[in-house]
């Protein structure tokens, strides 16, 4: 069972919202000291079901990840590595810096076919910071994969992979043969979190870096000047509202005072 | 030659009020955009929607119908839209945010060397791009974008969108396409409904969720007692669901059920940017939560800071009370 995991590292998306700050003007999210990078945590589960999968066939099997970021994306990849996987790729190039969706996933379907298409391909299922949920899809449509998005489990049934993708109304089972293209959800449950020794082992694994010249493509087909989304804008939306607090001495008191509230709005 | 195409969604034979939703965006687009608005309809004993897309404001409807299509299924479906949208050539594809639409979106649009924005909020028209607003870093940030290769593909949020008024009087082509089956290499197995009981999450008027705070899975029968009195639906916050308290159906959030009721009850919820990304559209926000410091509070209307344990059995009396009146 050989995997490629794709992950990306993005600001901690539990740090509290008041950190979070927009350069309006830049277009880019500003660096904030409040708010730590950390592997996207979708792609954490994504790390998780690879070694679940792995696991299944008594641990035969390499599972490589992918990463697409600037030289501080080395921790997430890191990350992934300490968790259990064997080894790492950072596509690592300024050519590759302010791309779309498109552009990521075309270098990291480019990165799979220089690895070798493995037995599944495995991304969260959307990062967390731009929340778009596209990049694995485009990269199921590039390698002319099948694809299934959004599972909250999946495991082997003999050599195909049988998965639960959520939908509105339930879960739908899909069973897709290899290769495949699974995107994970946070139903799947929570990833393995790495112990110090395994995070000393890690720092030994090999991180392989490539620019895009080392998968077959120009710095004008990656970045910036690949892409097929144009920002227009950037800000931060002003929802904050005034909180009228019902007061009173007993929940009882505060209980009829908010049903007597919400009668004058007319809201019930 | 339409100016945008609309990938319709049909649930027990009727049109989704999402896609009568995407109709009436559409006209009021296209209006700008030049050209007409077409609907597609995909998938098996479809042609009954066809009158009611017309209707809602289609001036073409494309029917793909095909036992084979009875089921969403990415390898299938992708085919079909991308044959629609040769006959049809549109400038702009508009599908629902929804478990199809955004599993459709990305891979139609790399199939037609273009390229996709997922889950607008608000469409515009500016020169001949849409100008899409999303949501991102959990509900902290929004941006503007455009797709700037053609077709331009962008799935929307559910009930983001104003339907036109049903005119059973208008008129418009309906056109069968022929299927030309792809052959899955995935095969969906089956369905696991999820427990539809009482009022659905994104139909209802009133929403009262539960968080982590409850601190036990048994908090939600009271929350299930208190919705029975003013008819409302049960949602949980991703913590809770997480935790295996609460069916992942009733998520509300950004990776759950994203509703817009008139009132959101948050019980014993801190208010994580993911979930007010799921009910910050809300006419209006009531919270109780022991932490006054809570992130919820910054959203509210109206805030209890207590204990819910001893909020809700009082709640609970008043509610009835007021419904008897």
């Amino acid at each position: 069972m050989d995997a490629i995991v794709c992950v990306k590292q993005i600001p901690d998306p539990e740090a509290p919202a008041a950190a979070f700050k927009v350069d309006e003007a830049a277009m880019k999210v500003a660096d904030a000291p409040g708010i730590s990078p950390v592997i996207n945590p979708f792609d954490a589960q994504a790390v998780e079901a690879a070694l679940q999968l792995r696991d299944a066939v008594g641990g035969e099997g390499t599972i490589r990840l992918v990463s697409l970021g600037p030289d501080s994306a080395r921790d997430a990849i890191k990350h992934g590595l300490a968790m259990g996987a064997d080894e790492g790729y950072h596509l690592n190039d300024d050519a590759f810096a302010d791309g779309d969706a498109w552009t990521i996933a075309l270098a990291l379907s480019k990165a799979i076919e220089s690895i070798g298409i493995p037995d599944v391909l495995l991304f969260g299922r959307q990062a967390a910071d731009w929340d778009q949920g596209m990049v694995g899809s485009i990269v199921a449509e590039l390698l002319d994969l099948p694809s299934a998005t959004v599972l909250r489990s999946v495991e082997l049934d003999g050599e195909a992979i049988k998965v639960s993708r959520v939908v509105a109304d339930g879960f739908e089972n899909i069973l897709l043969p290899t290769p495949c293209v699974l995107t994970i959800s946070n139903e799947f449950g929570d990833p393995r979190y790495p112990q110090l020794k395994q995070i000393m082992q890690a720092a030994k694994k090999q991180v392989t870096v490539w620019g895009p010249g080392d998968i077959g493509l120009d710095a004008s087909d990656v970045g910036a000047a690949g892409r097929r989304v144009q920002m227009e804008a950037l800000y931060q939306p002003d929802a904050t509202v005034e909180t009228e607090f019902i007061e009173g001495d007993t929940a009882e008191e505060k209980a009829a005072a908010l049903v007597g509230r919400l009668r004058d709005e007319k809201i019930l | 030659m339409a100016s945008i195409l609309v990938i319709g969604e049909m649930e027990g034979g009727n049109l989704t009020a999402t896609t009568s939703e995407l109709l009436g965006a559409a006209s009021r687009l296209s209006g700008e955009l030049g050209g007409g608005v077409s609907c597609a309809l995909i998938g098996a004993g479809v042609a009954t929607g066809a009158d009611a897309a017309i209707a809602a404001g289609a001036d073409t409807v494309y029917v793909a119908e095909d036992d084979g299509l009875a089921q969403y299924q990415t390898e299938t479906y992708v085919p079909v839209a991308v044959s629609i949208t040769e006959q049809d050539a549109p400038k702009v594809i508009l599908t629902a945010q929804s478990s199809i639409g955004r599993d459709l979106a990305p891979r139609l649009a790399t199939r037609l060397q273009s390229a996709a924005i997922m889950d607008a909020l608000n469409l515009e028209v500016s020169g001949d791009r849409v100008k899409a607003t999303r949501s991102s870093y959990g509900g902290n940030a929004r941006q503007v974008v455009t797709v700037q290769t053609n077709p331009q593909v962008i799935t929307v949020r559910a009930k983001s969108q104003d339907a036109l008024p049903e005119d059973a009087g208008r008129s418009g082509n309906v056109e069968t396409v022929t299927v030309d089956l792809a052959t899955a290499k995935a095969q969906v197995l089956g369905k696991d409904q999820a427990e539809a009981e009482g009022v659905r999450l994104e139909d209802a008027e009133i929403v009262i969720s539960g968080g982590r705070g409850l601190g036990a899975p048994e908090a939600f029968a009271d929350l299930e007692r208190l919705a029975g009195i003013v008819g409302a639906a049960v949602g949980a916050s991703r913590a809770a669901c997480d935790l295996g308290w609460y069916p992942p159906s009733q998520q509300v959030g950004l990776t759950g059920t994203v509703v817009s009721p008139t009132l959101y009850v948050a019980i014993a919820i801190s208010g994580a940017s993911q979930h007010m990304a799921g009910c910050g559209g809300s006419k209006n926000i009531i919270a109780i939560n022991k932490d006054p410091d809570a992130n919820i509070f910054r959203f509210c209307k109206f805030g209890i800071v207590d204990d819910y344990k001893k909020v809700l059995p009082a709640l609970e009396e008043e509610l009835k009370k007021a419904v008897a009146n």
